[in-house]
């Protein structure tokens, strides 16, 4: 088997997986996992937005 | 005089009792992603866990990701095997069947290689989770 993911889509996934494991393992109850587990996933997908962002105006 | 931070010591280590599940539920969590939480009745928890875990190991090596061996050289290899260990049975099941061995013909396939170090990763904070319900420290 072989999976060729484009670089937003492998890191999407990846925030996605680590966000549910932060989520479960770093908070007490079921509405405070919830919810920083959208956290950690926001801060996740919106710092890929921003790198590249910031490497689209290095590259100019 | 009473030392405060040695009477806080001796509070924790009296508040965390060896018990059978605080060493079964690690080493059950540390070889199969998950079963630390679902051998303690956490199902949902444990599901979740569970399947990113393997799906993230799993996605790894079909992105043609690289399986460290244990090694004495570069630290970052040294880190990379530590990282792959945290995978427990998914590591010691990739290992027996020879996967992992890290073509270089895909351009994706170094995140390959960071999606099953991470997913190790993981691990290691769900097994301490795990251990943390059993000492009763989390509910």
């Amino acid at each position: 088997m072989s999976i060729e993911l484009s670089h937003f889509s492998a890191a999407v996934l990846f925030a996605v997986f680590a966000s549910v494991v932060f989520g479960i393992t770093q908070r007490n109850t079921s509405r405070e996992m919830i919810r920083y587990g959208l956290y950690c996933f926001a801060m996740f997908v919106g710092g890929v937005i921003l790198a590249g962002w910031v490497m689209w105006i290095l590259r100019r | 005089m009473a030392n405060p931070s040695v009477d806080k010591n001796k509070a924790s280590t009296a508040a965390a009792p060896i018990t059978p599940m605080s060493v079964v539920a690690p080493a059950l969590g540390w070889l199969i992603p998950g079963a630390g939480h679902l051998i303690q009745k956490r199902w949902m928890r444990g599901a979740l866990l569970m399947v990113s875990i393997v799906a993230m190991f799993v996605l790894g090596l079909a992105m043609q990701g690289r399986i460290y061996k244990p090694n004495g050289g570069d630290i970052l290899d040294i880190l990379g095997f530590v990282g792959d260990v945290g995978a427990g049975g998914l590591y010691i099941l990739t290992r027996a069947n020879d996967w992992g061995q890290g073509a270089i013909a895909h351009a994706t396939a170094d995140y390959g290689t960071k999606f099953i170090i991470v997913a190790g990763l993981l691990n290691f904070i769900a097994v301490a989770d795990a251990y943390h319900i059993a000492i009763g420290k989390k509910p």
